[in-house]
């Protein structure tokens, strides 16, 4: 009952439709240092899950006025997720790799 | 609801695993082929060129004034501190000191990284707090620890010295004698101090008497997960990920200890954390880390054998490694194949009025 929408060519983010439920789970992932998406909009209410794909570890941070939180961080294979509560704009980015940033745009 | 969530996450896990065995192997640094010339190793050469920003081509008229800027110590207030007081090319463009020296000979905190090659590097400073060439090169001039430079007196100089401002007006021609053109020269200087034809690069190239066996041992154990594993953060092509690490050197912990990348993004896993410095001409550059606490790359090795003294929030990446004496002094002959014979340097003749 699930179904894994390609945002982008390259299957780099995953939209998880749970069944009728209102709340959507995505995931972005992290792969060559960089974030598999640039930008992703979601609703209030949306968890996002971020995956490591790299051999290495990597951290998931915002410092953004609207949401503030750090994952800490973490080796390929785990991933660990935020639930976006408030509208606005995110900005999202490994605190090991000042290279590696995206935006999530969360919709009312 | 919440079980739902269980298996969507599951599901969002195969998928990932799929992706991963269809497309993980090209960019890891599996699947290597230790030949000399492979297509496969042929990721670790630089661009033959370094980049640059639009509105600063490196021409000659500007490398030449930039290269006239770095080696003058009349740009700092005591008129006896040049750039290359710290960067200096007879020591790798270090200084050969644990830690810089500053103005009036002040100890100063941290060690003075090579220039060579931060053209390609996409951050600056050990702490990252630069972005770039042009925005670093001000900073050791307004640091009153470092050149102290008085600004109007500067200007003043440069512009009643006829060779500077010729110079100026040659490379820069309408932008004037300010701090953003002197900015710009330096840089242009820095963009030609390049490491990029090591016995390693020929060797990468196809030269497969470049390197001797042992350096070719310890560039396997170098990239190799289960043994050195040092390519995840001195990663091709210019040994670094521009990325942030706290080694676990015996200056960490404890709260006077320099608190690194975390001072300027306060995230937990910064604190103690530093740039990963590139590789190339290290074999010049000793001694090592960003508090000169290794005096040797044997040193630095055997640091990384112990996977770190101080281990509180040291990275997770940073472990015990199983390697055998024999292996440790391959580690060392392939950092010592890095270094690529420089043409000598010719230093500037300094306009006197
Ligand atoms: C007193 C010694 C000293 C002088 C003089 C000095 N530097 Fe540095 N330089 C340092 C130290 C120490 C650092 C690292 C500081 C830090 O990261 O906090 C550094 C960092 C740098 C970096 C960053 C390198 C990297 O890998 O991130 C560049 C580029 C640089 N200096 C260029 C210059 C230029 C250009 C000048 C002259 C305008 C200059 N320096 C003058 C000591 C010095
Ligand atoms: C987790 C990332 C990471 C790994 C793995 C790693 N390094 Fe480093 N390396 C760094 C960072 C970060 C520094 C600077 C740290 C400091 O000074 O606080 C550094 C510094 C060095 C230096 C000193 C360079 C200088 O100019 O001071 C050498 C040499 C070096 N590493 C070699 C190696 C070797 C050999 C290995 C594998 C055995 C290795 N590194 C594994 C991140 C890493
Ligand atoms: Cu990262």
């Amino acid at each position: 009952m699930h179904a894994i929408v390609k945002l982008s060519g390259a299957a780099v983010a995953a939209l998880l439709l749970a069944g009728t439920a209102m709340a959507a789970e995505y995931e972005v992932g992290q792969k060559n240092k960089a974030f598999t998406v640039k930008e992703l909009t979601v609703k209030v209410g949306d968890t996002v899950h971020f995956t490591n794909q790299d051999d290495f570890f990597h951290n998931v941070f915002s410092l953004s006025d609207l949401k503030t939180f750090d994952l800490g961080s973490y080796p390929k294979g785990e991933f660990k997720s935020v639930t976006f509560d408030k509208a606005g704009k995110v900005e999202v980015e490994c605190a090991i790799h000042p290279s590696m940033m995206m935006t999530i745009n969360v919709e009312e | 609801m919440r079980n739902r969530t269980g298996a969507a996450r599951i599901h969002a896990l195969a998928g990932v695993m799929v992706l991963v065995a269809a497309a993980g192997v090209a960019r890891g640094e599996t699947g290597l082929v230790f030949e000399a010339g492979h297509p496969s190793l042929q990721h670790w050469l630089l661009p033959e060129r370094p980049p640059y920003p639009e509105d600063n081509e490196p021409t000659p008229e500007r490398v030449a004034l930039g290269k006239m800027l770095f080696f003058d110590p009349r740009l700092s207030s005591d008129g006896n501190m040049s750039c290359a007081s710290c960067h200096n090319p007879m020591f790798g463009w270090s200084d050969g000191l644990p830690t810089a020296r500053g103005h009036k000979s002040m100890v100063l905190g941290r060690a003075s990284p090579t220039v060579i090659n931060t053209a390609y590097n996409t951050i600056q400073m050990w702490d990252g707090r630069k972005k770039d060439l042009e925005d670093q090169a001000i900073g050791p001039m307004e640091a009153s620890v470092e050149m102290n430079t008085d600004f109007d007196r500067l200007f003043r100089f440069l512009n009643n010295n006829q060779g500077y401002s010729e110079a100026f007006a040659r490379a820069y021609p309408g932008e004037g004698i300010n701090k953003r053109t002197l900015a710009k020269a330096i840089a242009s200087y820095e963009r030609t101090i390049i490491s990029n034809d090591s016995p390693f690069d020929r060797w990468i190239r196809g030269d497969a008497s470049a390197m001797t066996e042992q350096q070719v041992r310890g560039f396997r154990i170098f990239v190799d997960p289960d043994k050195g594993n040092c390519a995840i953060c001195h990663s091709a092509p210019n040994f670094t990920d521009n990325g942030f690490h706290n080694l676990g050197l015996a200056s960490d912990g404890g709260e006077s200890a320099d608190p690194g990348r975390y001072a300027i993004k306060p995230v937990k896993i910064l604190k103690g954390a530093f740039k990963t410095p590139t590789l190339r001409d290290v074999a010049l550059t000793a001694p090592y880390f960003h508090d000169g606490s290794a005096r040797t790359l044997m040193e630095v090795v055997e640091h990384y054998v112990k996977g770190g003294v101080v281990r509180e929030r040291v990275s997770p990446n940073i472990r015990p490694l199983n390697l055998t004496a024999r292996e440790k002094q391959d580690l060392v002959a392939f950092m010592e194949a890095l270094t690529t014979r420089h043409e000598p340097v010719t230093l500037p003749e300094l306009p006197l009025r």
